[in-house]
C-alpha cells in the first residue's frame, strides 16, 4: 500500500479482512513475517514504542468499542486526551466533529442510549478527530443509512485528500465505486487474490482487448 | 510527553466509572489500618512499660535485715546503710521507715500498725549503677561483714520474666504490624488485578489509541490511593478512639504497671504517620501490579 492511498478491502466472511486490519492497527502482532508501517518494521518493534505508532492510526472498530461510561463527547475526545491536548483546546474540534457526523445534539448521551448507527458515527468521529496518518475502518457503514454512509465516506475522502492513508474493510460494492481513485484489495482464505495489483480497479477500467484488440 | 500524561490522568480521571473500584475496598483497608494501628500502639505501649519496669526495678537491690532482736536489727541496719553509702557504684540508699513498712504490710496485718511483737525485717532500698549491679555478690559480701543477718535481694531477678514477656509481646506486635502491612499489600494487588479485569475492554481501547502503560496505570493508582486515604483516615480515627478509651480505663484503674504502658508523644506521631505510609504503600504496590499486568498485554 502506498502512502496517501485509499484502499477497500473486500472478500467473503472469514477471508481474513479483520485479521489484516488488526495487524495494521497493532492490535495483534504476527508470530512471523514482515510488516512495515511508516517505514518501520512493526513486527520486531519494542513494545514501548507501540503507543507512539498507535497515535498515528485511527481505528473504526467493527463493534465500535465505545467506552460505555463516557458520553459521546468524551468518547470522541479520548484520542486527543491521550495525546495530551488540554480541555480548552479540544472542545472546538470535538463539537465540530460531532456536528459533522450529525450528533451535535447528542454530545452528552452515553453509548447505551445511542442507536447502533449513532454509536458507529461516534466511533468514526473518534477515529478521525486526531487527523491520523492511517485510518483503518472495519465495516464502518454497516449500521447507517445510505445517506449517512455517503456522508461518512465523504469524510474519509476529505481526510484522504489531506494525506491520510485510508483502509476500509467492506462488503458494500456501491461504497467501493463511490471513491473514484480508490483501490480494491480482495482477500480469500487469508491470501490476496491480486498480489500484483493489476485488477485493483476492475469496475472502472475497460477490459484490455474488449474492443477486439 | 510528561505533560500529556499528567493531563490525561487529571482530565480523564472519570474514565473509570465512579464507585466500581471503590466498593468494599476502602472499608477493607480501613479495617486493616485499624488493626495495624492497634498492634503498633500495643507495641509502643509494651515497649514503654518494659522500659519503665527496667528503670524502676532494674539496677536496684533490697537489703533485708532479718534479725529477730529489734535493737540488733536496728544497729545492723544503721551499719549497713553507712557501709552502702560509701560503696562504689551505689547511687542511692534509702531505709524504709516503720510508717511506710506499716502501709506496705497493712493489707496482710491490718491497719493497727506493726507493734513490737512482730519481727518484721528492716528494709533498705539500694540503687546501683549497672556496673555495680552486675557485681551484686561483692556488695552482698561487704554488707554481710557489718550485718551478718542481712539478705541482699536482687529485685530484677523477680521481675525479669515479666520484662521478658513484655519484650516478647512487643516483638509479637511488631510481627503483627509487618503481617498486616503484607496483607494490605496483597489486598491492594488483588484489588488492582480485579480492577484491571473489570476494565480490560476500556484499557484495550486506550492502548489502541496510543495510551502508554503509565497513563493507564495512573488512572488506577489514583483511585486506589483515594481508597487507601479513606481507609487510612477511618482506621486512624477508629484506632485513636479505642486507644483513648483504653487509656482512660487504665487511668481509672490506678495500676502503676498498666499505667506505665502509656504511648509516648513521638510514638503518637509515628501512629499518625502509619496511614500516610499505608497510602504510599498502596499506591506504589498498585502501580507496580498494574504496570506488570499491562506489560503482559499487547
Amino acid at each position: 500500500m502506498r502512502e496517501g492511498g485509499f484502499y477497500f478491502l473486500t472478500g467473503p466472511s472469514g477471508a481474513g479482512k479483520t485479521s489484516l486490519l488488526k495487524l495494521l492497527y497493532l492490535a495483534q502482532r504476527p508470530s512471523r513475517g514482515l510488516i512495515r508501517l511508516f517505514d518501520e518494521d512493526i513486527v520486531t518493534m519494542p513494545r514501548k514504542r507501540l503507543p507512539g505508532f498507535r497515535r498515528r492510526i485511527g481505528v473504526v472498530f467493527q463493534d465500535f468499542r465505545l467506552v460505555p461510561h463516557l458520553s459521546a463527547h468524551d468518547n470522541v475526545a479520548l484520542p486527543l486526551r491521550v495525546a495530551g491536548v488540554q480541555d480548552r483546546d479540544l472542545e472546538g474540534p470535538v463539537q465540530e466533529m460531532l456536528a459533522w457526523v450529525g450528533l451535535g445534539h447528542r454530545a452528552t448521551a452515553r453509548p447505551a442510549t445511542l442507536s447502533g448507527g449513532e454509536q458507529q458515527r461516534v466511533a468514526i468521529a473518534r477515529a478521525v478527530i486526531a487527523r491520523p496518518e492511517l485510518l483503518v475502518a472495519d465495516e464502518p457503514t454497516g449500521n447507517v443509512d445510505p445517506e449517512m454512509a455517503k456522508r461518512l465516506l465523504h469524510l474519509f475522502d476529505g481526510l484522504n485528500k489531506l494525506g491520510t492513508t485510508v483502509v476500509v474493510a467492506t462488503h458494500d460494492l456501491h461504497l467501493i465505486s463511490s471513491i473514484g481513485r480508490s483501490e480494491m484489495l480482495r482477500l480469500d482464505r487469508g491470501e490476496l487474490l491480486d498480489p500484483t495489483g493489476a485488477l485493483r480497479h476492475p469496475p472502472r477500467r475497460p477490459e484490455i482487448g474488449s474492443n477486439g484488440a | 510527553m510528561k505533560t500529556g500524561v499528567r493531563r490525561f490522568a487529571t482530565a480523564d480521571a472519570r474514565l473509570l466509572p465512579e464507585g466500581r473500584l471503590a466498593g468494599p475496598m476502602p472499608w477493607v483497608l480501613a479495617i486493616m489500618m485499624f488493626l495495624t494501628l492497634l498492634a503498633a500502639a500495643a507495641g509502643f505501649g509494651l515497649g514503654s512499660a518494659a522500659r519503665s519496669l527496667s528503670a524502676d526495678v532494674g539496677n536496684r537491690a533490697t537489703v533485708q535485715i532479718v534479725e529477730a532482736n529489734p535493737d540488733r536489727r536496728d544497729a545492723e541496719a544503721r551499719d549497713a546503710v553507712a557501709l552502702l553509702q560509701h560503696q562504689p557504684g551505689v547511687e542511692g540508699v534509702r531505709r524504709i521507715g516503720d510508717e511506710e513498712m506499716g502501709r506496705l504490710l497493712a493489707p496482710w496485718l491490718g491497719s493497727g500498725g506493726l507493734g513490737g511483737d512482730i519481727p518484721v525485717p528492716a528494709m533498705i532500698d539500694v540503687d546501683l549503677t549497672p556496673a555495680a549491679y552486675s557485681q551484686l555478690d561483692r556488695l552482698r559480701a561487704a554488707v554481710e561483714t557489718v550485718a551478718p543477718s542481712a539478705r541482699v535481694d536482687d529485685n530484677g531477678q523477680w521481675l525479669a520474666p515479666l520484662g521478658r514477656l513484655m519484650r516478647a509481646l512487643q516483638w509479637l506486635a511488631v510481627a503483627l504490624v509487618l503481617l498486616m502491612i503484607a496483607a494490605t499489600a496483597a489486598t491492594v494487588v488483588l484489588a488492582a488485578r480485579a480492577a484491571l479485569d473489570t476494565h480490560r475492554a476500556t484499557i484495550e481501547v486506550l492502548h489502541l489509541m496510543g495510551a502508554t502503560d503509565v497513563q493507564v496505570a495512573r488512572l488506577f493508582q489514583r483511585r486506589i490511593a483515594l481508597d487507601a486515604a479513606f481507609g487510612g483516615g477511618v482506621g486512624l480515627v477508629a484506632a485513636a478512639a479505642v486507644l483513648l478509651l483504653i487509656g482512660s480505663r487504665v487511668a481509672a484503674l490506678g495500676s502503676d504497671l498498666l499505667g506505665s504502658a502509656e504511648i509516648p508523644a513521638a510514638a503518637w506521631l509515628l501512629l499518625v504517620a502509619l496511614p500516610v505510609f499505608g497510602i504510599l504503600l498502596a499506591t506504589l504496590v498498585a502501580r507496580a501490579a498494574i504496570l506488570r499486568a499491562l506489560g503482559r498485554m499487547l
